[in-house]
């Protein structure tokens, strides 16, 4: 909403100063967005100074002048003037200039082989005299300190630019604006001073309202205005729909918009003679088509609110009129409307049209309804002023009567909202002087709300309107208590966050990404979720809620690579969609790593990040996070977007049906798919509510401390097994012969190839073996040692290694 | 007796020449072998007359300890000798790098997230979460924002179906509405999270994050969230004086509703929080509206109380001088590397936000 203050003091009397006008609006809830000269199409005209003026050399009546125009450096400017000569001061048109004479537009051109930056200008090209003999020529005294600034004053008022908020429909208009500045003192609110007008005769065009169900129009009021003469505006009134941003058009537009602006109150001038008998305010039906005056056609669907003739559609009402009844220069006769359109109707229509006017925003946030005639009364006044013609009765047609909101407002409740006691004097004073009547009871007010204030329906409101004019800065600041009653965080969130900050710790920087993601690329690893599809995405490629972390970070991970990177560690944790309901998301961290582990380190030789680092980045951080190492199980078995043989899945437990996490290499042809350039890749995932709660707390999690200071002795075996036999099963088999005499088993190498066969595999383990109660003997030992083999070669098929 | 006076004397001598571990061995070979002189002169005890041979013995006791005593003196000096000529050859360029270090970061949202969950816990608020995936009724209608209300056009919302029924959540409010249904009051809680506008450009991106607050109890009023915010931002911005002001606005689930704006002024081009004229907006709120309280079975007559939201990134952006809204999401590695926080920089109440 834009206005100068000029225009306010016509509605606020006031000594307030402008800045001091500027903070009150602010302070009552109407948020200054600035506070500025308007730019004026006049500000490119630049006072100059010819520092060189040259010979053109393709040309003989051109010269080529190097101007001052008050920037670092000159500019060249090709001129045709004999007068163009040194150290002369004149006037410069800069590129994008309109020249006010023959309006035409100043661009960077080529004159006969040189590039002019402008023009130079004349009195007569300037409409400043007829004097077309040359450039201007300023007076030395008066401009030479000038250069570079404006050559044209711009005499625009300032503009006060506000933001209203969607409740106060009421400040869209000037008028508004002041009550609320009279109310919280900054003035007295002027009462307007109505003429009375001369009446005469009847509104002939005949008016109805259709019974519609859903009729979006409840009052439709106009006037005749018979014999005007259309004309451009008057210079006051030019100035004012220029200082709103926006260019005067006829009288008669300018008039209504002027209306609109002072008094919120949109209307709306039909040319009379253009209207086929009848003016019917009706529902559109489906397929119905008028011309609007943006001089765009719309198909109309069933149900919006029409004005129509007996030939059809006029308009849309409340939000936008047609070019059939538009009003022209040559325009005679006037049907001025002044209606009230509900607020719901105005919106569904806008919106399916996709139409935004100042009218439709206005209506939309609720107009007062009782305005109508005040509205017709000063626009048929200005108009009648301006272009003359007889001013009809009144029609107005309406098919509700509106009354005002009844409030009873409890005065204590405003000390219990805001925590702060004003008298209830004050209180009566403010609401009064925004509209309201009132009558006082012993504790409570009886309110009747202005029409004008459809945002005013309860008490709470009424709270709000007190508090506002009085001032937010009268809230006390009251320091908070520190007590707390429950934990901050539950016991996911403290996963969450352990999660998260155990991952950085293994070197990966987490990056936050879009919850969505390319289709294309989430397709890749989507598996059988659901896509969920965005119906009005940012960008195509945008366009899918992301089914995987992955996608995002493979993405990410290409555009550091292109970056020069070759050795990262990314993650992000956060929600992952298995459908678009709300909750059918699951969070998830997704890890990747790319490159070489000791990439140039001078003592370390260096190697591809492999299976085996994305594996125990895994293991470790659910390890950390409190889970039991020892009972994990992995199975070869992941998501197809994983390499089918370099690939597991970690289980808490051997007997779980989901797994925690996925690790492994990303899918060789998806890493050709998405052109990824690295030398290796992998990633694991770890899903944060397959995570069973983990129920022992920290204090309890610590066992009896029990140990052995009996001699341990550790054996080496070398099984040769076949292929498919896993690691994990020979280490389970093994552990499981004797809990309490195998302490641990690891294993210390994996062999395929010479002395091999080609379907077997070597792999030698070392076994730590124990007992907690006395030094075990040579036999003892051999003992062990041929269960050992004897267990491994039965139960898997393995043969010791010679 | 004499000989073997004769012999510690001879031996003491040698021993105190420069000698290598073989020739320390050899002496003590000489002396201490089977047939050494010491030894030897054991064996002679038997043949020493018995009034002389307990002097004898103790003389020769004596002896042998002395001798013992210098030969392993000796050979330590030998070995100490023998590293410290070895170390000599063993100096390495400890200028050379280290191996690698593996320091991994913690992105900034994260950080501030935290540091916002420290800073209301210490006051007794709880950490409330909901779904990013949110229908209509939870993100608007529930929050006083009916289907026709035009702030709805302000939120510029992604949609997930054609009936415009389920969309991203376009603020962090609607956490207020399933927190308060699924318990009774009192409330008090922030819900940190997501939140999504289709919206891009240097301050605005389609996702963002954002904090609700929300403190209900019979007696809560605008005093307690002016407070509230007070604190909070003094310590967010860990300063000693914080310039805030409440400006009257308009949100359809708080009435009253204020937009609060801070104090800051420009130093070498960064701005400084706490100081100076200039005005900064920074978060919204108000006294969640009765119809809310309606909406959620929460009876408006007995409880009351202040709802708020913040803008996570902004915050952050503020503290640690990020300029590009849209580099948070950019995972740009220069950039995690530069504004990421060490995992072990927890923020907490005891140690407080910062190191």
């Amino acid at each position: 909403m834009k206005f100068t203050i000029a225009w306010l003091k016509e509605h606020l009397d006031t000594k307030y100063k402008d800045n001091k006008i500027i903070e009150k609006l602010t302070d009552v809830g109407l948020e200054v967005e600035s506070f500025e000269n308007v730019k004026s199409e006049l500000d490119s005209f630049k006072v100059a100074k010819i520092i060189n003026a040259k010979q053109h050399p393709n040309a003989d009546r051109l010269r080529v002048c190097d101007v001052d125009i008050g920037e670092k450096e000159t500019i060249k400017v090709v001129c045709g003037a004999p007068n163009a000569k040194k150290n002369l001061l004149t006037v410069y048109a800069g590129p994008g200039s309109i020249i006010p004479k023959n309006k035409m537009k100043i661009t960077i051109s080529k004159i006969r082989g040189v590039t002019s930056h402008g023009m130079l200008c004349s009195e007569s090209e300037l409409n400043l005299s007829n004097e077309s003999e040359g450039i201007t020529e300023l007076k030395q005294a008066k401009y030479s300190d000038q250069i570079g600034k404006n050559f044209f004053q711009n005499d625009i008022e300032k503009v006060v630019d506000l933001s209203i908020t969607p409740n106060r429909s009421d400040c869209l208009g000037v008028r508004g604006i002041a009550r609320d500045l009279a109310a919280a003192g900054v003035g007295k609110f002027k009462k307007i001073q109505i003429k009375n007008i001369e009446k005469k005769g009847s509104q002939n065009i005949k008016v109805s309202i259709s019974k519609d169900k859903n009729q979006g129009c409840t009052i439709f009021g106009s006037c005749l205005i018979k014999g005007v003469k259309n004309k451009e505006s008057p210079k006051w009134l030019k100035d004012k729909i220029e200082s709103l941003g926006q260019k005067p058009i006829s009288a008669i537009v300018d008039i209504t918009n002027y209306v609109m602006f002072d008094l919120n109150r949109p209307l709306h001038a039909y040319d009379a003679d253009k209207i086929d008998k009848e003016i019917i305010v009706r529902n559109s039906k489906k397929g119905e088509t008028f011309e609007a005056l943006d001089n765009k056609k719309y198909k109309l669907d069933d149900n919006m609110c029409v004005i129509s003739d007996k030939s059809g559609v006029l308009g849309l009402g409340g939000i936008i009129g047609g070019t059939r009844s538009g009003t022209e220069f040559n325009t005679k006769n006037i049907l001025l409307e002044a209606a009230y359109f509900i607020p719901k109707s105005i919106r569904k229509t806008s919106k399916l049209l996709n139409i935004n006017t100042d009218a439709k925003f206005r209506f939309e946030r609720g107009i007062d309804p009782k305005s109508i005639e005040e509205g017709l009364t000063r626009a048929a006044m200005l108009i009648n002023e301006i272009c003359g013609g007889k001013i009809s009765k009144f029609d107005i047609q309406n098919t509700k009567k509106y009354k005002k909101i009844k409030i009873k407002f409890k005065l204590s409740l405003f000390e219990k909202v805001t925590g702060f006691k004003i008298k209830d004097k004050e209180i009566i004073k403010i609401l009064s002087n925004l509209g309201c009547e009132i009558t006082k009871k012993k504790y409570e007010l009886e309110l009747k709300i202005p029409s004008w204030r459809p945002d005013i329906t309860q008490p709470i409101d009424i709270v709000e309107e007190v508090v506002r004019i009085k001032g937010y800065n009268n809230i006390e600041t009251l320091e908070p208590e520190k007590i707390r009653n429950k934990d901050t965080l539950n016991k996911q969130q403290k996963l969450f966050h352990f999660l998260q900050r155990s991952v950085a710790s293994k070197g990966y920087y987490e990056a936050v990404t879009w919850s969505f993601t390319d289709s294309k690329i989430n397709e890749l690893f989507k598996e059988c979720k659901n896509e969920v599809r965005i119906v009005n995405p940012i960008s195509s490629d945008l366009n899918v809620l992301r089914n995987s972390i992955l996608p995002n970070l493979v993405f990410y991970l290409k555009k550091n690579l292109d970056r020069g990177f070759k050795d990262i560690s990314l993650f992000e944790i956060g929600p992952i969609f298995k459908g678009n309901q709300p909750g059918q998301q699951l969070t998830v961290i997704g890890a990747i790593k790319s490159g070489k582990i000791n990439r140039l380190i001078w003592n370390e030789k260096d190697r591809l990040v492999d299976v085996f680092d994305a594996k125990k980045d895994a293991i470790q951080t659910l390890n950390e996070a409190g889970y039991d190492k020892n009972a994990f199980f992995i199975r070869d078995k992941s998501p197809s977007y994983y390499h089918p043989g370099k690939s597991g899945s970690i289980y808490l437990d051997k007997d779980d049906i989901e797994p925690v996490a996925y690790f492994g290499e990303i899918h060789p042809n998806i890493i050709k798919k998405l052109d990824i350039n690295t030398e290796a890749l992998v990633n694991f995932e770890i899903y944060l509510d397959h995570l069973k709660d983990n129920k022992i707390m920290l204090k309890d999690r610590k066992s009896k401390f029990e140990y052995s200071d009996y001699q341990k002795s550790e054996r080496d075996f070398a099984f040769i097994v076949d292929k498919n036999i896993k690691a994990q099963d020979l280490i389970e088999i093994i552990t499981s012969i004797d809990k309490n005499l195998i302490k641990s088993v690891k294993v210390f190498d994996v062999y395929e190839g010479e002395n091999i066969p080609s379907d077997k595999k070597s792999i030698a383990l070392n076994v730590t073996i124990q007992s907690s109660d006395k030094t075990l003997e040579e036999k003892d030992l051999e003992r062990i040692n041929n269960l050992i083999i004897s267990t491994v070669e039965n139960k898997s098929g393995a043969k010791i290694r010679s | 007796m004499s000989d073997i006076k004769k012999i510690k004397d001879d031996y003491l001598g040698k021993l105190s020449c420069e000698l290598n571990l073989d020739e320390v061995n050899q002496i003590k070979i000489e002396l201490f072998g089977k047939n050494g002189l010491i030894s030897n002169s054991f064996k002679e005890l038997g043949s020493v007359q018995s009034e002389d041979r307990k002097k004898f013995a103790s003389d020769l006791n004596f002896i042998k300890d002395e001798l013992q005593e210098k030969i392993n003196s000796k050979i330590q000096e030998i070995e100490i000798n023998e590293i410290n000529s070895k170390l000599k050859n063993e100096k390495i360029d400890v200028t050379l790098p280290e191996r690698d270090i593996n320091q991994g970061k913690i992105h900034p949202v994260s950080q501030v997230i935290d540091e916002i969950s420290s800073i209301f816990s210490e006051i007794g608020f709880s950490v409330e979460e909901g779904p990013d995936v949110e229908n209509q009724h939870y993100n608007f209608t529930a929050l006083n924002t009916p289907d026709n209300h035009p702030a709805r056009d302000m939120h510029d919302t992604f949609y997930l179906d054609d009936k415009k029924e389920l969309l991203l959540r376009t603020h962090t409010s609607p956490v207020q509405v399933r927190t308060m249904l699924k318990s009774k009051p009192p409330f008090k809680i922030i819900a940190p999270g997501r939140t999504y506008r289709s919206d891009s450009d240097q301050t605005h991106s389609p996702m963002f994050h954002q904090v609700e607050g929300l403190h209900i109890d019979k007696d809560i009023n605008m005093g307690h969230l002016k407070g509230c915010l007070n604190y909070f931002i003094k310590e967010f911005f860990e300063v000693d004086k914080i310039q805030m002001r409440f400006r009257p606005s308009h949100f359809p689930f708080t009435e009253p509703s204020a937009e609060v704006d801070i104090g800051y002024e420009l130093k070498d081009g960064k701005i400084v929080i706490g100081e100076g004229d200039k005005w900064l907006e920074i978060l919204g709120c108000g006294m969640v509206h009765p119809n809310v309280l309606k909406n959620v079975n929460v009876n408006p007559d007995k409880y009351q109380g202040y709802a708020f939201g913040i803008g996570i990134d902004r915050l952050g952006m503020l503290k640690y001088g990020i300029n590009d809204l849209r580099a948070f999401f950019d995972t740009d590695y220069r950039w995690l590397n530069h504004f990421g926080f060490d995992p072990l920089d927890v923020p907490s109440n005891y140690r407080g936000l910062s190191r």
